[in-house]
């Protein structure tokens, strides 16, 4: 059974639709990078998989579940899909280590010297160990959505969705968390990829979506759509990328 | 991080720091001077000073004042707590969203739109006089309970105001990975907006609380004994209007000092900002 499956998933802000009857199955253990320009609805597509964004048409399934079904609860779907944002969005006046346990704690009322102590060890796993009495404006741009990612695992998700995690960063802070993102991946994490780093979608996604006017036009593994995309929006797109640099032309 | 300069440039810049502050010493010292000088020597002057400024009569009212002045504080602190409180509750039935609160939401809009729109001395009046007139069985019938009552009301409305562009100003960003780590709306208030709303509402704040310390006086009106109202009584007596200006005095002792530290904080709080924007 897929983990996540998408049927027909239609969405408008006011007159303007952003997504336009998506269909996508994600299996468990896969990694979907969306790529696509801004405003092609990769994003709103991503909130609307956790319920952060009300769609206004289509079914969103976990586990073959409606994730607006009664047996979630109020809090199940967040504790299974975890998001990490652009802007990291900590809360600057609670250190590391209140960051992580504030959802375990008072969402899903774990003890809180156990929580402490699971989020100790988290972070002591992402090299973060040092920095859990630290707020995060003592911390790096990376450092903070390195903090970002952990805070979402800290309840365990089956699904982590990430909100291109790297486009506030500064060029020499993006590798290390790139470097999470592939750790989680080995560890077999499911994830939800919204992304403008071609290079690190073409080496870490098992498939690739391109979506352009809130439709996925086209979509395969990274090698075969970055190096032979068939749409001509796709390559578009691409020629784009690579004449910005952005991507190394595959011959 | 500060950077302390070096022994060289401080000479250098001791010489360029000092040459400013002489130039302002000296200008203010001419130009009060030059007003004192020609008030002090006006034809009129001694009548002034007789009428508003005289040491004995400044002496003979004190006492009372002060008495008057510190129930006007009694006041203004018992109000203060209730004004905090109040209009937090207030801030937060405006900031819950979702059509249960529907109620509340409309409650504190017209709370708002309501008391903000009304003069403070008119609600002094209708509640100081009017409730106690009414002779409601099982409540306060002095006028200073309700004129307090009429300034927590009144204040409160501004307040809440306050708090409210406290609660917008925090990144909308935040709401959201509270509710994506699956916070109730109260529990995203409570643990993710408000301990940042209330940080950023302080300077804001403490201009209302000196404003209050100031309307506190509007309860004279009703006969509560206070510092304006002390003055008055020895005016009505004397006709001397030197305990005036003694509880003048009081009140600026009260509020310059926290206007000062309203500066205060609110410079430190933008060098903060700028510091985080770095």
């Amino acid at each position: 059974m897929n983990r996540i499956e998408i049927e027909q998933l239609t969405k408008f802000y006011g007159e303007r639709q952003v997504l336009d009857a998506v269909d996508l199955s994600i299996a468990p253990h896969e990694v979907v990078c969306l790529i696509g320009a801004s405003g092609s609805g990769k994003s709103t597509l991503l909130r609307c998989i956790n319920g952060l964004t009300e769609f206004d048409e289509g079914t969103v399934r976990l586990d073959g579940v409606d994730i607006y079904d009664e047996s979630f609860g109020r809090t199940g779907l967040y504790k299974r899909i975890g998001i990490v944002f652009q802007a990291y969005n900590l809360f600057p006046h609670m250190s590391v280590l209140e960051n992580i346990t504030l959802a375990p704690i008072r969402v899903h009322g774990r003890d809180r010297r156990e929580a402490e102590a699971a989020g100790l060890k988290l972070l002591e796993l992402f090299g973060l160990g040092q920095y859990a009495r630290a707020y995060p404006e003592q911390l790096s741009g990376g450092q903070q959505q390195r903090v970002a990612i952990v805070r979402s695992l800290a309840t365990e998700p089956d699904v982590l969705l990430l909100d291109e995690v790297t486009a506030a960063l500064d060029p020499e802070l993006i590798g290390e968390v790139l470097k999470i993102i592939r750790d989680l991946k080995t560890s077999g994490m499911t994830m939800v990829i919204v992304t403008h780093e071609m290079g690190f979608a073409r080496d870490v996604a098992d498939r690739v979506c391109f979506l352009d006017g809130g439709r996925i036009v086209e979509q395969g593994n990274p090698h075969q759509l970055f190096s032979k995309p068939e749409n001509p929006r796709t390559q578009k797109f691409l020629e784009r990328i690579i004449a910005a640099g952005r991507l190394e032309a595959t011959v | 991080m500060t950077r302390r300069p070096g022994k060289g440039r401080r000479q250098i810049a001791l010489k360029d720091r000092l040459a400013p502050v002489l130039i302002s010493l000296a200008s203010v010292v001419l130009v009060f001077g030059a007003v004192a000088w020609f008030v002090g020597t006006a034809e009129q002057w001694p009548r002034i000073q007789r009428q508003f400024f005289s040491i004995d009569a400044m002496i003979e009212a004190a006492p009372g004042v002060a008495r008057g002045f510190l129930v006007s504080l009694q006041i203004w602190l018992i109000s203060l707590v209730c004004i905090g409180i109040w209009a937090l509750v207030l801030a937060i039935f405006r900031a819950m969203s979702g059509p249960w609160f529907a109620p509340l939401r409309v409650f504190a809009i017209v709370y708002v739109d309501l008391f903000r729109g009304l003069p403070a001395l008119l609600l002094v009046l209708l509640f100081g006089f009017g409730i106690p007139a009414l002779n409601l069985p099982g409540l306060p019938k002095e006028g200073l309970f309700w004129g307090g009552v009429a300034l927590i009301l009144s204040y409160s409305a501004y307040a809440t105001e306050v708090y409210r562009s406290g609660i917008e100003a925090v990144h909308e960003g935040q709401g959201m990975a509270a509710k994506a780590l699956g916070l109730t709306q109260w529990q995203t208030l409570r643990y993710a907006i408000l301990p940042q709303a209330l940080r950023n509402v302080v300077p804001a704040m403490l201009n209302l609380v000196v404003a209050l310390q100031k309307d506190v006086a509007l309860l004279s009106v009703l006969g509560v004994r206070d510092a304006v109202r002390e003055a008055q009584i020895y005016t009505a007596r004397t006709f001397n209007y030197s305990s005036l200006v003694v509880a003048a005095i009081l009140f600026l002792l009260a509020t310059i000092p926290l206007a000062r530290l309203t500066d205060h904080l609110a410079r430190r709080d933008r060098q903060r900002r700028l510091q985080g924007a770095k």
